[in-house]
C-alpha cells in the first residue's frame, strides 16, 4: 500500500540556480556550482533558463515535516490546506503530513478521501494525511485501517489523545502488520500529567503552575517500546522532550526495536526558563519546554541519530484563543516558517551541530523514517529544492505569516536563515 | 503595556520594600486620627477587579483607595459581563477605556495579571493570581513581622502545610528571603513543590516537629478548591493529626501567622486561631495601611517618578 501525497497541479519549474553551495549530504553532494531544474526535474541543459543568483546560499533537498496540524476539516479559521502548505513552502518544506485530530476526526475513508481531494486542489507542497488509530481518537475501537491505507493514509495517530489502554495499542500493533504503516505516537500518561500546563521543575514551582513531569512521556514510551518489541511493529515517537525518553529510545534502538523519533525546533532551542513571562501564545505547548539538561540530551540524540528528524508540530491557534491567562490557554505554537532558521540560529551557528547534519535530519532522514519519498538533488530526480541564505537575518512575522496564525515563540525576534526559493514536486512553491 | 506594575514580589527590590513599609507606618499614624482620610490620590481612579472570592484583600484595597481619596470602582466576576462570557482581555480593554490609574486584579488563573498588563495603560496590582503570587499579602506580612516580631534579618520563618497551591507562600518565600530571613517549608511531600530546595532556596521537612526551629510559624490554608479530584492527602482528619498546628506543637515565644481564611481544626486548631498572641488579626488590620502604601508608591511616590515633596500625604510628610 502506498502513501498518497497530494499537491495542486501547476507549471513545472525550469530555472538555473547560479553558484550556490549545492548540498545533499545523503547523496554525497557538496560543491559550489550551478543547479539546473528543467521541466520540474533536477539536471538537464541550462541553456535558455531563467537564472537565479545563488551566491552565498545553500541549495538543499527540500525539508520534510511529518507532524503538522492543518486544522482541516473543522477549524479552517485557524489554518487550511492552502495556507498551511504555503507556510511549509515558506519554510523550505516540500512534504508535510497532517495530524487527524480535526473536527470531524480523520477516522474513516470518507473524511480522508475528502481531504485528499481538497489537497489535490489546494496544496502548495506535497501533503499527506494520517488517520486516527481509534474511532474518534477515543482509544477504544480500531479504525478501518486497511481501507484508509488503501486510500493512501500516511500512517496512524491518535496524536494529542494517546492510546491509554495497552490492550488497544497491542491490537493496533498487530493490525499494523497488514498495512505496514507506522503508528505515530504522542506519548503521554495523561493521569501523570494531570492538570499540568508546564514542565514540572523549578520554574513551574516558582510560578505556581501545575507540572507535567518528564516521566509522563517516558513511561508511555517505555510501555509502547515493550509492546512494539513483542509485536514487531514500527512506532514513531512524536516531539520527544525529555532526557528520560531519549534514554528509552536509545536502548530500544540498540536492541533492534523498530522505533523512530522526532524533536521539535522549540524543544531544541528553548527551555522552561522562557515561560517566566507567562505568554501562552509563545511558550505554552505540550509536551512543555523542559530543562537545559533535557535540551542538551535532545541535541545529542539528534546528532547521534537516536532521534531521526526534526518535526515542527506546527499548531496554529488564533490570537483570541491564546489571549487568556497562561493556565487557560490551549497548547501549541506554529513552526513551519521558522523551523530551519531556529535550528540554524540556535544549533548550527552556535557550533552545536554541523549544517550538513541538520539538512540531512530535516530532509532525507525525515522522509526515510516515515517511509515518504526522499528529496534528493541527484540528476533526474523530481525537483525538491530549498534555496536558503543561511546568513541572512529575518525578523519573524515582519511582513506577516503565510500561516493564518501567528502564535510563534519567535514573533518579532531576529533569526538567521532566509528561504529564498522552494521547489516542491517540481513546482515553484515559494519565491517571495 | 502598562506603567510600573506590581505583578510579583520580585518586581520590588529590598530598598523599595523597605520604603513601602515605612510609608505604611506613616499611614498607620493617620489611621489613629479622628478623620482617617487624606487627599493624596484625589482625582485618581482605581478599579478593583475581583474574579475570585475575597473578603480581606478586596475590602482592604477598597478602603485603602477611599482613605486616599481616590475614586474606587469594584468589578466582580459575578454580576459583571464575565458571566455573559466576556474574556478577561475584553474586560480589561473595556475598563481601560475609562482611563483608570490602577487595576487591582484577583483572578483564579496564573498569568491573568500578566495578560491584563499587556492590554492596559494603568498600573496593574496583582491581588492574587491562582497559585502564582500575592505580593501585597507579602508586604503586609513583612510589615506585621517587623512591627510585632522585629527585623527580618536572620529570622527563621516556617511555612507549614499546602505550599503547592499557595500564592501566599510563593510570594512570601521570595519576599522574606529578600529581607534577610531564612525560610523553611514543612508539610506532606504531596504538597511541597518539586525541587523546592533548588527552585525556591528553602529547606524542606516533612516532620511537623521541625516547626520548633522557627521564630515565626506561618500556617497555610488547605486549598481544597484547587486540589481537584484525587486528593493530595488521604483525609483532612489525618492531615490535621499529622500537620495541624496547635498549642501543643509550639514552644513559648513562637509567633503564628495565617493569611486567612482559616479552616478551623484542619491546618490550625480553633484554640490557637482564637489566641490573641497570634498575629492573624494584626495581618488583617495591617492589610489596609500597607495597601495604601502600595497605591501611594505606584501613583504618587518614587515609582511614579514624582518628587515626594510635591505630593504630601495630607499633613504627614514621608
Amino acid at each position: 500500500m502506498t502513501v498518497r501525497l497530494v499537491q495542486r497541479p501547476g507549471p513545472s519549474a525550469s530555472l538555473v540556480i547560479r553558484g550556490a553551495r549545492v548540498l545533499d549530504p545523503a547523496a554525497g553532494i557538496d560543491e559550489i556550482r550551478d543547479l539546473v531544474v528543467r521541466d520540474g526535474l533536477i539536471g538537464g541543459d541550462p541553456a535558455g533558463l531563467e537564472a537565479i543568483d545563488g551566491a552565498g546560499m545553500i541549495a538543499v533537498p527540500g525539508f520534510v515535516d511529518p507532524h503538522v496540524h492543518l486544522r482541516t476539516p473543522g477549524r479552517e479559521d485557524l489554518e487550511d490546506i492552502a495556507t498551511g502548505s504555503m507556510a511549509a513552502a515558506a519554510g523550505g518544506f516540500v512534504t508535510i503530513v497532517a495530524m487527524p485530530n480535526t473536527s470531524p476526526v480523520v477516522d474513516n475513508a470518507a473524511v480522508l478521501g475528502t481531504l485528499l481531494d481538497r489537497g489535490e486542489r489546494e496544496a502548495a507542497v506535497r501533503v499527506g494525511f494520517y488517520a486516527a488509530i481509534t474511532v474518534g481518537q477515543q482509544g477504544k475501537e480500531l479504525t478501518e485501517q486497511v481501507e484508509m491505507a488503501e486510500l493512501g493514509a500516511a500512517g496512524f495517530s491518535d496524536d494529542g489523545h494517546p492510546v491509554s489502554d495497552a490492550g488497544v495499542m497491542r491490537r493496533a500493533l498487530q493490525y499494523q502488520t497488514i498495512t505496514g504503516l507506522p503508528l505515530v505516537l504522542h506519548e503521554e500518561d495523561v493521569r501523570l500529567s494531570g492538570r499540568g500546563v508546564a514542565h514540572e521543575g523549578a520554574v513551574a514551582s516558582r510560578l505556581g503552575l501545575a507540572g507535567i513531569p518528564p516521566i509522563s512521556e517516558s513511561i508511555a514510551v517505555a510501555r509502547d517500546i515493550v509492546l512494539a518489541e513483542y509485536e514487531g511493529g514500527h512506532i514513531h515517537i512524536c516531539h520527544v522532550s525529555a532526557s528520560e525518553t531519549v534514554d528509552e529510545i536509545r536502548r530500544a534502538k540498540a536492541r533492534g526495536v523498530r522505533i523512530t523519533g522526532e524533536v521539535t525546533p522549540h524543544h531544541l532551542a528553548l527551555t522552561d526558563a522562557a515561560i517566566a513571562s507567562l505568554d501562552p501564545s509563545r511558550h505554552k505547548m505540550n509536551p512543555p519546554l523542559r530543562e537545559e539538561s533535557d535540551r542538551q540530551s535532545l541535541i545529542a540524540a539528534l546528532i547521534d541519530g537516536t532521534l531521526d528528524l526534526v518535526a515542527t508540530d506546527h499548531a496554529p491557534h488564533d490570537a483570541d484563543e491564546k489571549e487568556v491567562p497562561f493556565e487557560e490557554a490551549p497548547f501549541g505554537i506554529t513552526g513551519l516558517e521558522t523551523a530551519f532558521a531556529v535550528c540554524n540560529t540556535t544549533l548550527v551557528r552556535t557550533g552545536d551541530m554541523p549544517l550538513e547534519l541538520l539538512v540531512r535530519r530535516m530532509s532525507s532522514d525525515a522522509a526515510t523514517a516515515l517511509g515518504l519519498p526522499v528529496p534528493t538533488l541527484a540528476d533526474g530526480a523530481v525537483a525538491d529544492v530549498a534555496l536558503i541564505d543561511p546568513e541572512a537575518t529575518v525578523v519573524v512575522g515582519e511582513g506577516g505569516f503565510q500561516s493564518k496564525s501567528r502564535n510563534s515563540a519567535w514573533l518579532g525576534e531576529e533569526l538567521q536563515g532566509r528561504v529564498a526559493l522552494t521547489i516542491a514536486g517540481g513546482q515553484i512553491a515559494w519565491r517571495p | 503595556m502598562s506603567r510600573r506594575s506590581l505583578l510579583t514580589i520580585a518586581d520590588l527590590d529590598r530598598a523599595e520594600i523597605a520604603r513601602i513599609l515605612r510609608v505604611g507606618n506613616r499611614f498607620a499614624e493617620v489611621m489613629e486620627r479622628d478623620i482617617k482620610k487624606v487627599p493624596t490620590l484625589r482625582g485618581r481612579t482605581i478599579i478593583n477587579m475581583f474574579f475570585e472570592a475575597s473578603t480581606r484583600t478586596s475590602t482592604s484595597f477598597e478602603l485603602a483607595g477611599k482613605r486616599l481619596s481616590a475614586d474606587v470602582v469594584n468589578v466582580k466576576g459575578s454580576g459583571s459581563s464575565v458571566e455573559k462570557g466576556e474574556t478577561l482581555k475584553d474586560t480589561v480593554i473595556t475598563l481601560n477605556s475609562y482611563l483608570p490609574d490602577v487595576l487591582v486584579i484577583r483572578h483564579q488563573s496564573v498569568g491573568a495579571c500578566q495578560l491584563a498588563a499587556r492590554h492596559t495603560q494603568a498600573a496593574v496590582i496583582n491581588a492574587g493570581d491562582g497559585k502564582h503570587e500575592h505580593p501585597t499579602q507579602t508586604l503586609l506580612d513583612l510589615y506585621t513581622i517587623e512591627r510585632e516580631v522585629g527585623p527580618l534579618d536572620g529570622l527563621h520563618i516556617a511555612f507549614v502545610g499546602d505550599v503547592a497551591h499557595s500564592r501566599v507562600a510563593r510570594s512570601g518565600i521570595r519576599g522574606f528571603q529578600m529581607m534577610g530571613a531564612h525560610v523553611s517549608l514543612i508539610g506532606p511531600p504531596t504538597l511541597i513543590p518539586r525541587d523546592a530546595e533548588a527552585a525556591l532556596g528553602v529547606t524542606v521537612s516533612t516532620d511537623i516537629r521541625d516547626v520548633a526551629d522557627a521564630d515565626v510559624v506561618y500556617v497555610l490554608r488547605m486549598q481544597l478548591e484547587r486540589m481537584g479530584p484525587g486528593g493530595f492527602v488521604p483525609s483532612l482528619r489525618e492531615y490535621a493529626a499529622t500537620y495541624g498546628v496547635n498549642h501543643g506543637r509550639l514552644r513559648p515565644g513562637q509567633r503564628v501567622m495565617h493569611a486567612g481564611p482559616i479552616n478551623r481544626g484542619v491546618e490550625i486548631s480553633g484554640a490557637l486561631a482564637d489566641d490573641p498572641k497570634t498575629l492573624i488579626e494584626r495581618q488583617a488590620a495591617n492589610g489596609m495601611v500597607v495597601r495604601m502604601a502600595v497605591l501611594y508608591d505606584l501613583l504618587a511616590g518614587p515609582s511614579a517618578g514624582a518628587e515626594p515633596a510635591e505630593h504630601p500625604i495630607g499633613a504627614v510628610s514621608v
